[in-house]
């Protein structure tokens, strides 16, 4: 290298330097990108969750019973959340996604079980996401032995040879082959969504600034709510037809199953694409250039996929991971769709994951408008 | 509003960035069918006044009205019945110019559009790259369409900032012609520049520096106000003569302008001593002529700087 070379060289790193210390935010971001990643890899991400939420539906209290459950809360990954009285409330709970299991325990079940009858235990998993529940259903398999050994003592001793004296059943719901992709393409349908919508609308808007047509369009009578909603409905179609596309792939290329309302569902996308758009919108009036709205979405992506249930069990997080993850609108999408998608849920069940959604397009929508000025102060 | 009230009327604009003050305590009164031309210096806050004006910055205080609305009470009023033409071209370069101009005219829900845009195209002779993108357009081009955009809404004020930077010649004039028809029809014009000739075809001129207005009246009274005094003088080695006469006293400006140098000052007896010492000199030829606006606006802007030391 010759000395001008050189030279030349050191005036463009020179240069590189002055700028990059001028964007601050940019600076932010490289260094505020990798500490987040490392937080959520390294201490909100477990691919083996434990505590699971379980239901027990029991018309027999006896002592065989209680033991059972006491054993399933004793191998750490069950975690007896209620009591339920009735089979429709059972299969509400599964459909709302309120618990991961039931657990119904039929009548006579200790009378039968000294009889030697083998009475049936139903465990039903829902097993939308497979990765939640297979180890799970492991520990529950190695505990058939154990359960009640204490229990079965003196002249009932010898039902402790052989086989159980009892038989778990287990019921995978919604996805009874275990099927990851019946829980990762639907999931996709949201991710994609909250990927596109946030980039597309951060940048329309910061376009305008950057390429200076801003002023002109603050010198026009038109009205801030008017341009968010002129620069949003747009991507709303775009949205629907990105929805189309997965749903069409999901079906031909994976089968996924579609046992819901296709028109709920897209009565569901209007909301969560309008949040993702806000959101995006918002970005836009706290950016001062593209590249800065374009981390901005990336550093608001990042925790959606991480923390939202979409790459990993959302149960298997720990407490304040999980508290995160439910602000986001990411997360409770998800459950609607798979809920939709995979379980056939009507507005009944939705409905209390849908209202957070409303709850965080409010919250973006009040702080774009806010932010949007209407003067260049 | 009866004919010859003021359009614009604004009293003691002040606006400050970060704790530095961009314009302090501007005045300005425009009546109907009046062409102002602002000028000053580069910075000096032309543009910050213009937005006030328009209703786009908030002024710190000051008040007054621009075609009767309060300034900043009334900005969205402002905003319908003014035209703004910004510094910097500020319509989209991705849109050919018959879909800029259709844009604009749906924001301001122009009434039977697209006639309206048709006669903005002709008016300013766009007809024939109607559908060329506004990114592949020329600096006269691109000025016109902005021109044909502001026009859109039959404006009763125009606020034009710099409308000409970048334009050629023959682009500029025809651009003034537009402005003068426009005025003729009672519309009011504020326009900026940083041209001498422009200054000139304007009714009356604001000379702002350094957020204070320094002048105002005609270009007549501008220059006469100045109170300066002009010499012109021609000959050989103007250079070496121009560093000599500048620490002479009496001597506020020595200005080259082509081949002579403009030698003026205030006081014109002092001034005519010191030159009379030059008289002799042979190969030079004094003239006494009449001070341009240039020279009465150096001039202020001197005054200014000294005041502020």
């Amino acid at each position: 290298m010759s000395a001008g070379s050189w030279r030349r060289f050191v005036a463009v790193l020179v240069k590189e330097f002055v700028q990059m210390r001028r964007d601050r935010l940019t600076f932010a971001m490289m260094v505020g990108i990798p500490i987040l990643q490392l937080i959520l890899f390294g201490y909100a991400i477990n691919a083996d969750p434990k505590a699971l939420p379980t239901a027990v539906l029991s018309a027999d209290n006896s002592l065989f019973a209680r033991s059972f459950v006491r054993a399933l809360e004793n191998s750490g990954y069950f975690r007896v959340a209620r009591r339920i009285a009735t089979e429709y409330e059972a299969e509400r709970a599964l459909a709302e996604g309120e618990v991961q299991f039931v657990l119904t325990i039929p009548e006579n079940f200790a009378r039968k079980l000294v009889r030697g009858e083998r009475p049936v235990l139903l465990m039903e998993a829902d097993a939308t996401d497979p990765a939640a529940t297979s180890n799970a259903l492991a520990a529950l398999a190695a505990l058939n032995q154990t359960a009640l050994a204490r229990d079965l003592s003196g002249s009932l001793a010898y039902l402790q040879n052989g086989p159980p004296p009892y038989e778990v059943r287990v019921h995978r719901r919604y996805n009874p082959e275990g099927i990851t992709q019946y829980n990762i393409v639907p999931g996709l349908i949201g991710t994609i969504l909250t990927m596109t919508m946030v980039i597309m609308t951060a940048l329309a808007m910061t376009r305008e600034r950057e390429r200076g047509t801003m002023e002109n369009l603050l010198a026009t009578p038109v009205r801030p709510i008017e341009v968010m909603a002129g620069k949003i409905v747009p991507y709303i179609i775009v949205g629907y037809i990105q929805m189309a596309v997965i749903l069409v792939a999901a079906k031909l290329l994976f089968q996924v199953p579609i046992v819901g309302s296709l028109v709920l569902l897209s009565v569901a996308l209007i909301v969560f694409i309008a949040a993702n758009l806000a959101v995006g919108f918002t970005f836009s009036t706290l950016a001062r250039n593209q590249l800065q709205a374009m981390q901005m979405a990336f550093f608001f992506f990042l925790p959606s996929i991480l923390l939202s249930g979409f790459m990993f069990p959302f149960r298997g997080m720990p407490q304040w991971a999980q508290w995160l993850g439910e602000v986001l609108q990411l997360t409770h999408f998800l459950r609607i769709l798979r809920g939709i998608l995979l379980k056939g849920n009507g507005a009944a069940e939705i409905a209390p994951e849908l209202w957070p959604i409303v709850l965080f397009l409010l919250a973006a929508a009040t702080i774009a408008l806010i932010r949007y000025r209407e003067t260049l102060d | 509003m009866s004919a010859n009230a003021a359009v614009i009327d604004v009293k003691g604009l002040t606006k400050s960035f970060d704790g530095r003050r961009v314009v302090d305590g501007v005045s300005i009164r425009v009546a109907r069918g009046r062409i102002c031309g602002f000028l000053g210096p580069n910075g000096s806050g032309k543009t910050t006044t213009i937005r006030m004006l328009c209703g786009l910055l908030r002024p710190d205080s000051g008040a007054g009205t621009c075609l009767g609305f309060d300034i900043v009470r009334e900005a969205g009023e402002i905003k319908r019945r003014a035209g703004y033409m910004t510094q910097r071209f500020s319509l989209y370069e991705d849109l050919s110019i018959r879909e800029n101009l259709d844009f604009i005219a749906r924001v301001y829900a122009v009434p039977d559009r697209r006639r309206a845009v048709e006669t903005a195209l002709e008016r300013l002779g766009l007809q024939p790259r109607a559908d060329r993108l506004a990114g592949q357009l020329s600096g006269g081009w691109k000025q016109r369409m902005a021109l044909a955009a502001c026009l859109l809404h039959d404006p009763q004020l125009l606020l034009l900032d710099e409308p000409t930077a970048g334009v050629d010649p023959k682009a500029r004039r025809e651009f003034w012609d537009e402005i003068h028809d426009l005025a003729a029809s009672g519309i009011t014009v504020l326009v900026s520049t940083h041209y001498m000739d422009e200054a000139e075809r304007c009714h009356e001129l604001a000379y702002i520096a350094y957020g204070k207005l320094l002048v105002t009246g005609t270009a007549e009274e501008v220059v006469s106000r100045s109170r300066l005094v002009t010499w012109t003088v021609s000959g050989d080695g103007l250079f070496d003569l121009a560093q000599e006469l500048r620490k002479q006293a009496g001597v506020a400006m020595v200005v080259p302008f082509g081949n002579v140098l403009h030698v003026s000052g205030v006081d014109a007896q002092a001034l005519e001593r010191t030159i009379a010492a030059y008289r002799g000199r042979p190969g030079l030829e004094w003239r006494r002529s009449e001070p341009g606006l240039e020279d009465a606006f150096i001039h202020f802007m001197g005054d200014v700087r000294e005041g502020q030391r």
